[in-house]
């Protein structure tokens, strides 16, 4: 819900996080609650890698011609009856759908999950106009009355338990029994369908994110668990659309390649529950759907990602598994990133949506141990693309001076052998011998951030540079 | 142990700077399972591979870096280093460096294809099924990111250690999950790394293994240092130590015996 | 003045380093969308029609919907009339103006009340006819527009769903080259649902749980043979 950035302050944000028991219970069920149904669905299916890369050069393509295939779909689906709106930046998309809604005379909305409506900040500026946002997804409805963000981009309240949800309907929903038992999430999930039902029925305007755009046809789709979206963009006045431009993609095929991949990454399903492919408002025979649907589609940024290494990062579909597979997500969480996307994608994202002088932090917080890539669906390098941040941060002065001294120091003595040798052989001579006793330090200066945590081990002595001349004549 | 070969390849042992200034025995064990795979091995005068400026975002340092390292060993058959890390900074990363330059390209490539970690050289090139040492104990192995990701290896340090008289492998819960070293990451990021180790360190002990292996000095040292900062009394080496039959050195981060007694198990 | 969608066209073009007249781009792009090629189709797709059939109720039930096989049509509004009463539901149904569901023998089942309409809510059980099935996954395919309303597939508590064995396909890709037959090129109805098992959420605790805010149950009443 917020837009509010804290990621300049990842490292407090971190040390929080680490502290916080309820989170941390919570965290733990990250890894196992994801990581085994993602390789067992992986498993299943002999032919997923083959359609990770399927997926990968479908959007590769669709990047390499996405002013094209955006015409089409604007093409197709005016004809279906539909509006298609453009906007630069997020305040622009603000105003577009705040202006669909007060055309409308909308007084709530109800919403699917978008993470664009996040990076937007859409429902505070709806709400600031008088109107109401209705979350609709079980997990965005827990942050909404928390009036917290997302801390993951397919389950938004990860970070919660159950008795922390007990405790927010018992505030929220005032108007029902004090008595009720509400110790299962059964009986949560019953209170939160009961509440939102009416929400659904009373709602003038739905809006829904997109998890792909199809050229071909102008049709907008969505990918859901719950029918929460599906409800969202059928029983109101409006359907809008709220998508970005990497969304799209050329053809029913195509798409049909890129959902085989995105719920098995996801969640480990072979389909999510609900796909929703939605052209055009209600036709004159239909007896269901919304009069009006508009497509409001949004660069913030993105169209500049086109020209480099970044590109690479606008085939991201969303699923999930990056976050769900990096160890530091799971040490710390989502709301540590400090901004919407969260995890190593949004560690590439982020600073490319709100720049490298205030996203610095997340490309670096990073072993680079690789999982994510590893098991993304369509194969973006997140390490290298962190990394070609971390090149951005070098070239532009913004790494902590302590940091770029430390390792100015080290590159000039490792270009100058000659002197490399002597030195370490000097240094580590000195540290043998004061550590030779208990064999490793417990504290050592310049070291504060190993040593807090861990001891350090003494080095044997001599160098194997300088043993080995001593046994031998080097060449 | 070796095939037979007609004549003995030459490898240039790059050591990498951990194990030359930390833990040099790593560096002697290589010699020994490389010579008894039948090569002839060179230590060419070198620093380092540049990986942590690469990773710092220094792009001119990290050439500057593989230029020195290409030109101290270009002429070996094999370049072998004890750690993944360092050789996957080689074979995957040099040729980033070298985008669009066919005077070096083809040349940098060339350099590439011959390098290679410790472990898997010994089993896939080398054709090395079994070693030639005991080890009185139960052993659990841990597989560091870049090796395992970058470079394939997992089934040839197991194998190899099935080959090691008295040793037994326990595995870890997770064996595949980074230890939160990630090099300056460590130091950057101490409260995340840590959290990260400290699950490490759950499961370790979690193996019932008396001693940890894995096959590059930083993650070890770095679990080392955890475990040990826990109190724990489990002994840690680096895998070539174990496969060359290197028992006299101390455990990382024990004294030598004649101080202090480093073993308890 | 310029608007907002010459702009972020300018940017795209100029990022891309083309000025979106050059032909061999447009010719790719219209080629793509002409040809609509089908990529990796998983082998378990590609299996004869009994093997398709096998593999669409394995997958139905691995969704956590229930299915039952009838030899032939005229056997739905008894095994309706058998579902809603084996869960001690009002003999009540919700149905749009699909004539193959108007066609059944609904005098079979006279104490069965039959609802005509896109509903509102209130009712307990919806009953939709699937354009398709897709065996791969499990998957039943719903076209909106009278004859199936798009609301009977998400407001009932339960919603049943009669597909005809020889509308199953392997794969998504059938389906979609049947509807182009039937819209023609690049038309779709105003909403397809694909739709595999029952509505679910896991967002409290990561609980897998059923029924979150669309259908409870998901019934596939599948009739007759491939």
């Amino acid at each position: 819900m917020s837009v509010h950035i804290t990621s300049p302050q990842f490292k407090q944000n971190a040390r929080e996080a680490l502290a916080d028991q309820p989170l941390q219970k919570a965290l733990a069920k990250v890894g196992p609650g994801f990581i085994g149904k993602r390789a067992a669905a992986a498993e299943k299916l002999p032919e997923f890698e083959a359609l990770r890369d399927s997926a990968r050069d479908i959007k590769n393509h669709t990047l390499a011609h996405l002013d094209l295939y955006m015409e089409r779909f604007e093409e197709k689906a005016r004809a279906a009856g539909g509006h298609v709106h453009f906007a630069v930046d997020a305040a622009e998309a603000r105003n577009i759908i705040l202006g669909i809604c007060r055309d409308l005379g909308a007084k709530t909305v109800t919403k699917g999950k978008s993470m664009i409506s996040e990076e937007i900040g859409l429902n505070d500026h709806l709400e600031a106009n008088g109107i109401q946002p209705v979350e609709t997804d079980l997990g965005e409805y827990l942050i909404q009355i928390r009036g917290e963000g997302p801390s993951h981009i397919i389950a938004p309240a990860i970070h919660l338990n159950k008795e922390q949800v007990e405790a927010d309907f018992r505030r929220v929903h005032a108007d029902l029994p004090p008595e009720r038992n509400l110790s299962e999430p059964t009986a949560l999930l019953a209170e939160a369908r009961g509440k939102l039902r009416e929400k659904f029925l009373a709602a003038d305007v739905g809006i829904t994110g997109a998890n792909f755009l199809v050229a071909e046809t102008g049709t907008s789709i969505i990918v859901t668990n719950e029918g929460n979206g599906d409800l969202t963009q059928t029983l109101p006045k409006a359907h809008i659309v709220l998508a970005s431009i990497e969304k799209l993609v050329p053809t029913l095929e195509d798409v049909s390649q890129l959902l085989r991949v995105l719920a098995r990454s996801a969640t480990g399903q072979e389909m999510s529950v609900y796909t929703t492919f939605s052209t055009g408002p209600r036709r004159a025979e239909d007896p269901d759907g919304p009069g009006d649907y508009h497509v409001v589609i949004l660069d913030n940024g993105r169209s500049g990602m086109l020209a480099g290494q970044l590109r690479e990062m606008l085939r991201c579909i969303r699923c999930g598994a990056c976050m769900n597979h990096c160890p530091v997500y799971h040490a710390v969480g989502g709301h540590a990133y400090g901004w919407v996307y969260p995890g190593p994608m949004g560690s590439v994202l982020t600073p490319s949506l709100i720049g490298v002088e205030k996203g610095r932090n997340l490309p670096n917080a990073s072993t680079f141990c690789g999982r994510c890539e590893e098991v993304c669906p369509v194969r973006i390098p997140l390490p290298k693309l962190m990394r070609h941040w971390r090149e951005k941060e070098f070239e532009r002065h913004l790494m902590p001076a302590t940091q770029r001294t430390g390792l100015a120091v080290w590159s000039f003595l490792a270009r100058r052998g000659w002197l490399y040798r002597p030195m370490t052989r000097m240094a580590m001579a000195m540290l043998a011998l004061v550590g030779k006793s208990k064999g490793r330090f417990s504290k050592l200066p310049l070291a504060g951030g190993w040593t807090q945590y861990r001891d350090f081990p003494a080095p044997e002595g001599d160098t194997f540079q300088a043993q080995w001349a001593a046994r031998k004549n080097v060449r | 142990m070796a095939p037979n070969e007609q004549r003995p390849v030459s490898v240039g042992l790059f050591v990498t700077c951990l194990v030359d200034t930390q833990r040099p025995s790593v560096g002697f064990a290589a010699v020994r399972l490389l010579e008894a795979a039948g090569c002839t091995v060179s230590v060419p005068r070198q620093t380092c591979c540049g990986q942590p400026a690469f990773n710092s975002g220094d792009r001119t340092t990290t050439r500057a870096l593989a230029e020195q390292m290409i030109a101290a060993f270009e002429t070996f058959d094999y370049v072998v280093a004890p750690s993944g890390s360092c050789a996957g900074m080689i074979r995957t990363h040099y040729p980033e460096l070298f985008v669009g330059e066919p005077d070096w390209m083809p040349r940098v490539e060339r350099f590439c294809a011959k390098v290679h970690e410790l472990v898997s050289f010994l089993a896939d090139v080398r054709g090395v099924t079994h070693v030639t040492a005991a080890y009185d104990g139960t052993v659990t192995y841990h597989d560091s990111c870049s090796g395992l990701r970058e470079l394939g290896i997992q089934a040839q340090p197991r194998r190899l250690l099935a080959s090691v008289e008295g040793l037994t492998v326990a595995e870890m819960p997770d064996s595949d999950v980074c230890c939160g070293f990630g090099g300056t990451f460590c130091v950057k990021y101490p409260d995340v790394s840590n959290a990260i180790v400290e699950k490490k360190a759950a499961n370790i002990l979690a193996s019932g293994a008396d001693t940890l292996l894995a096959g590059d000095l930083g993650c070890l040292m770095n679990m080392a240092g955890k475990l040990q900062r826990e109190g724990r009394t489990i002994r840690v080496r680096h895998v070539a130590e174990v496969l060359a039959g290197i028992g006299d050195t101390p455990p990382i981060g024990q004294p030598k015996p004649q101080s202090v007694e480093g073993r308890k198990s | 003045m310029t608007s907002s969608r010459d702009v972020l066209f300018a940017s795209i073009r100029t990022a891309l380093g083309v000025s979106g007249a050059e032909a061999p781009r447009r010719q790719a792009v219209a080629d793509r969308i002409s040809g609509h090629p089908r990529g990796v189709i998983p082998a378990r797709a590609e299996l004869p029609p009994a093997g398709q059939i096998a593999l669409f109720k394995e997958m139905v039930e691995a969704a956590a919907a229930t299915l039952v096989h009838l030899p032939d049509a005229s056997a739905v509004p008894a095994a309706i009339a058998a579902y809603l009463r084996a869960r001690n539901l009002p003999l009540s149904i919700l149905r749009g103006a699909d004539a193959r569901l108007a066609n059944l023998p609904w005098q079979s089942e006279p104490a069965l009340d039959v609802w005509i309409g896109p509903s509102d809510g209130r009712q307990l059980a919806g009953l939709s006819h699937a354009f398709g099935g897709i065996a791969e996954s499990g998957t039943v395919v719903m076209l909106s527009g009278p004859d199936n309303p798009s609301t009977l597939n998400l407001l009932p508590d339960h919603h049943l769903v009669v597909v005809n064995a020889a509308d199953v396909t392997g794969t998504y890709e059938e389906v979609w080259d049947r509807i182009r037959t039937l819209y023609g090129p690049g038309t779709l109805p105003r909403t397809v649902n694909w739709i595999t098992g029952p509505s679910r959420s896991a967002d409290i605790e990561q609980t897998l749980l059923l029924g979150a805010h669309g259908p409870r149950s998901l019934h596939v009443l599948l009739v007759g043979d491939a």
